[in-house]
């Protein structure tokens, strides 16, 4: 019964097969494209030059997103943000980013925290674990695979699970 | 006529200061005196006894009607605007929320450019990553010719009261424990009491008491610990006998747990010159979650009495033993003198965060009564022989445990929005809101300078479906004259007049004057955004009766505009958001500094 749901949710979406993938020893969850720049701003003097493009492979794996969930909470990213509509820090389930949506934006704040409030977690959170929580934060907004993101909640309901969460509109201009 | 004279006081006493400090001590403002000129508003909470009430009476009943904006300020900022202005002399002072400025208005000339503006240098911008509630600062404190204000990054500043330069700045809290400073000092006998803000934090709560001369710290008393760090001596004699014992704010926690209890102080202090004792409340234990920490987790959700001079603790009574449910215990108290059982007694009056009315014997810390004033369905009442609070079972919180229908919600029947009394109606006018919550109790791991709440919490209106009230209560008949609905929370403070008129504003940016004796609404001006700061009411130098307001929707009821969260998550802003979905749609942001008089 298991298996014939998994196998439906593949045939679904053939990039959704890694849903189901664990690691026990972890490669580098994200690989750069050697020689780019991340960038935060859209504004570029002189010739548009490229930015660096990011695979975050966390995001193929239900597990890991599931993983970025617990670890949310379990660093108290929850007690700032809520759960996504945020409180001290600002909403992450919306389509406004002060520091960009892209998946190295939100590792790179996650690692360096943000000069009004947002803690610094370089240093505290194992990198492969900061690409989870980076999975998850996307998930919030409907900026991964909805066949991989998290459908349910073992807590009282408070919001709609991510995987029905569809991609925010795009009308307000994400950065960068 | 008195104003003018006392403030040229205030100005001889500067002047002394300078010219011969050394020699003769400065001559010190009497705040208790110059409390009672109605001309000036010299302290938050007008005086002492946080009365917030004025023997102004040109305004009054029949002609509130009649009232027109006089100037308007804006302050240039957009969060959260809780505190009320002062009025020392011909000037006027108003702290914003962060950045914390502290703007000087020559009431002579309101509507020209401001005397000055003093910002502390080098604030740190993080310190907005642990302000719980939006970062919002409650007002600021003056004496011997100082103001004095706390910044959000854990300061206690003075300022010269006439040219705006600092005096002095002392550093009190630290933010990368969570620490965070929001609340109005007072002045008592020379000394500037400050407390701290944190109680989501795991912080461990404190008031300190600093030289109003050179910020020298005088005292620290924590709210959690052993009894030397409480300040806790052979002269305390608390009333009720479970506050009695070695050490219990380190025994009534699980081992060490007291370290990061909270028991923060960010509300209001009230001080009685006769009896010579300060009081305030402490705020909730931490985490949330009641589990994690069994006990009656001393000395947090209660009341201390204290000597100001040396910060010694003379009496303590828990309004909410081993707290369930953030109900924070820093309130204002009002001291009156009311006919009780007969006689006059001395008596503090408390609309406690957990739904009752409290009325107090100040001298002794003993509870005369207590009698819900909202909804309240987490408890049943307070025991008048033990005191203690009687909690509903059915009501207890527990990890993973989800609990509907719990009345009041975390903010309380009330929450720090302050509220006046009338020596003329004997009324106490007490603005709060009407929110019950659902709760879910989580594990939560303590990480420093991050949240320690172990909680999610969805709000929803109370019963009737109104989420705010501005109440009349006689204290001494134990009931609600009269009470008017509002469909937000009220969360500005409360101001009454000799004219027999109160004052309060709306989260919608109504302005309104009522009738004290009735209800009655008078008057109403809509502002450019909602109402959650502290009315007052002065004589300006032309000799006519003004009433001021500032207006800037936020704090934590109003979160969701302030910070722009997202109402399709029902815990945001822990849990205020699911009850303020409408907001936005009422009002926008941006402080403003509102006065109005007669024509
Ligand atoms: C102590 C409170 C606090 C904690 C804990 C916290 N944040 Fe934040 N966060 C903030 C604040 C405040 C900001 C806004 C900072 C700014 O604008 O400079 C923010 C900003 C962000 C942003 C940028 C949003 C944008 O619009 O670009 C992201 C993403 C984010 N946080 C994710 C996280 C994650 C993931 C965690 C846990 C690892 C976390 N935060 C923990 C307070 C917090």
């Amino acid at each position: 019964m298991r298996n014939a749901l998994l196998l439906a949710s593949c045939l679904l979406a053939a990039a959704a097969c890694r849903r189901e993938q664990r690691e026990i020893v972890h490669s580098p969850a994200a690989s750069h494209a050697s020689g780019g720049i991340v960038r935060l701003s859209e504004l570029q003097p002189g010739q548009p030059t490229p930015e660096v493009e990011v695979r975050n492979a966390s995001e193929e794996k239900a597990y890991d997103i599931n993983e970025g969930k617990r670890l949310f909470a379990a660093y108290n990213c929850s007690g700032c943000h809520s759960h996504g509509g945020g409180g001290i820090g600002p909403a992450l389930m919306d389509n406004y980013w002060v520091y960009g949506s892209h998946p190295e934006n939100i590792h790179d704040t996650i690692v360096e925290g943000r000069p009004n409030g947002m803690p610094s977690f370089g240093g505290k959170i194992p990198d492969y674990q900061i690409w989870e929580i980076v999975a998850y934060v996307r998930s919030l907004s409907g900026l991964v695979n909805p066949t991989v993101a998290p459908s349910r909640d073992d807590h009282m309901q408070v919001k709609v699970a991510e995987q029905s969460k569809k991609e925010e509109s795009t009308e307000e201009k994400k950065k960068p | 006529m008195s104003s003018r004279f006392l403030s040229s006081l205030g100005v001889a006493a500067v002047l002394c200061a300078c010219a011969c400090a050394r020699s003769n001590p400065p001559v010190k403002t009497d705040l208790h005196q110059l409390s009672r000129d109605d001309a000036q508003w010299v302290m938050p909470a007008k005086d002492y006894a946080s009365t917030r009430y004025s023997g102004l009476a040109q305004i009054n009943t029949s002609n509130a009607k009649q009232l027109k904006l006089a100037w308007t300020v804006s302050t240039g900022h957009d969060r959260g605007h809780e505190a009320g202005p002062l009025v020392i002399g011909d000037t006027m002072y108003y702290v914003t929320p962060f950045p914390n400025d502290l703007i000087a208005i020559d009431l002579k000339n309101p509507t020209g450019p401001p005397k000055w503006k003093y910002r502390p240098q080098n604030l740190e911008t993080e310190s907005q990553g642990v302000a719980c509630c939006d970062v919002v600062n409650r007002g600021a404190a003056y004496a011997n010719g100082k103001v004095f204000l706390n910044t959000l990054d854990g300061r206690t500043c003075a300022v010269d009261a006439e040219t705006g330069k600092e005096v002095w700045v002392r550093q009190l809290a630290d933010i990368n424990r969570g620490e965070t400073i929001t609340m109005a000092p007072l002045v008592v006998k020379n000394k500037v009491l400050v407390g701290d803000s944190g109680g989501e934090f795991g912080v461990r709560g404190w008031v300190t008491a600093l030289d109003s001369e050179t910020g020298k710290i005088a005292w620290r008393a924590y709210a959690t610990g052993p009894d030397k760090d409480v300040l806790i001596g052979p002269n305390f004699k608390p009333f009720y006998a479970t506050d009695r014992g070695k050490d219990l704010g380190v025994s009534t926690w699980p081992k060490d747990k007291w370290k990061i209890g909270g028991g923060t102080m960010w509300g209001w202090i009230s001080y009685d010159p006769e009896l010579d004792l300060i009081y305030y409340g402490t705020g909730n234990p931490g985490p949330w979650n009641p589990e994690l920490r069994p006990g009656d987790n001393k000395w947090t959700s209660g009341i201390f009495a204290r000597r100001p001079d040396t910060g010694e603790a003379v009496w303590y009574y828990q309004w909410s033993p081993h707290d369930e449910f953030d109900y924070d215990g820093i309130n204002e108290q009002l001291l009156l003198d009311l006919p009780i059982g007969g006689k006059t007694r001395k008596v503090l009056v408390r609309p406690e965060r957990n739904g009752y009315m409290y009325v107090l014997d100040r001298a002794t810390g003993e509870v005369l009564s207590a009698d819900a004033y909202g909804a309240v369905t987490s408890s049943f009442g307070v025991d008048l022989k033990s005191g203690r609070l009687i909690p509903n079972k059915a009501k207890e919180p527990g990890t993973g445990k989800v609990i509907p229908d719990i009345c009041p919600a975390a903010p309380g029947a009330k929450d720090w929005q302050p509220s006046a009394y009338s020596p003329r109606t004997r009324l106490i006018y007490v603005p709060h809101q009407n929110l019950c919550m659902q709760h879910e109790g989580t594990d939560v791991n303590y990480i420093a300078g991050t949240p320690y709440v172990g909680a999610n919490v969805v709000m929803v209106p109370g019963p009737g479906g109104h989420r705010g009230e501005f109440d009349a209560w006689d204290p001494v008949q134990r009931k609600k004259v009269w009470s008017i609905r509002e469909n937000f929370p009220v969360w500005s403070g409360a101001l009454v007049t000799a004219g027999d008129v109160a004052f309060y504003g709306t989260m919608d940016g109504w302005f309104k004057a009522v009738d004290a004796r009735t209800g009655t609404l008078l008057w109403q001006f809509k502002t450019s955004s909602g109402i959650i700061g502290q009315p007052v009411t002065y004589r300006g130098p032309d000799g006519k009766q003004y009433v001021t307001i500032a207006a800037g929707v936020g704090g934590w009821a109003g979160a969701i505009v302030a910070g722009g969260l997202d109402p399709r998550d029902a815990t945001a802003a822990l849990g205020f958001v699911n009850a303020m979905k409408d907001l936005p749609g009422a009002t926008n942001k941006g402080g403003v500094i509102y006065t109005f008089a007669l024509p």
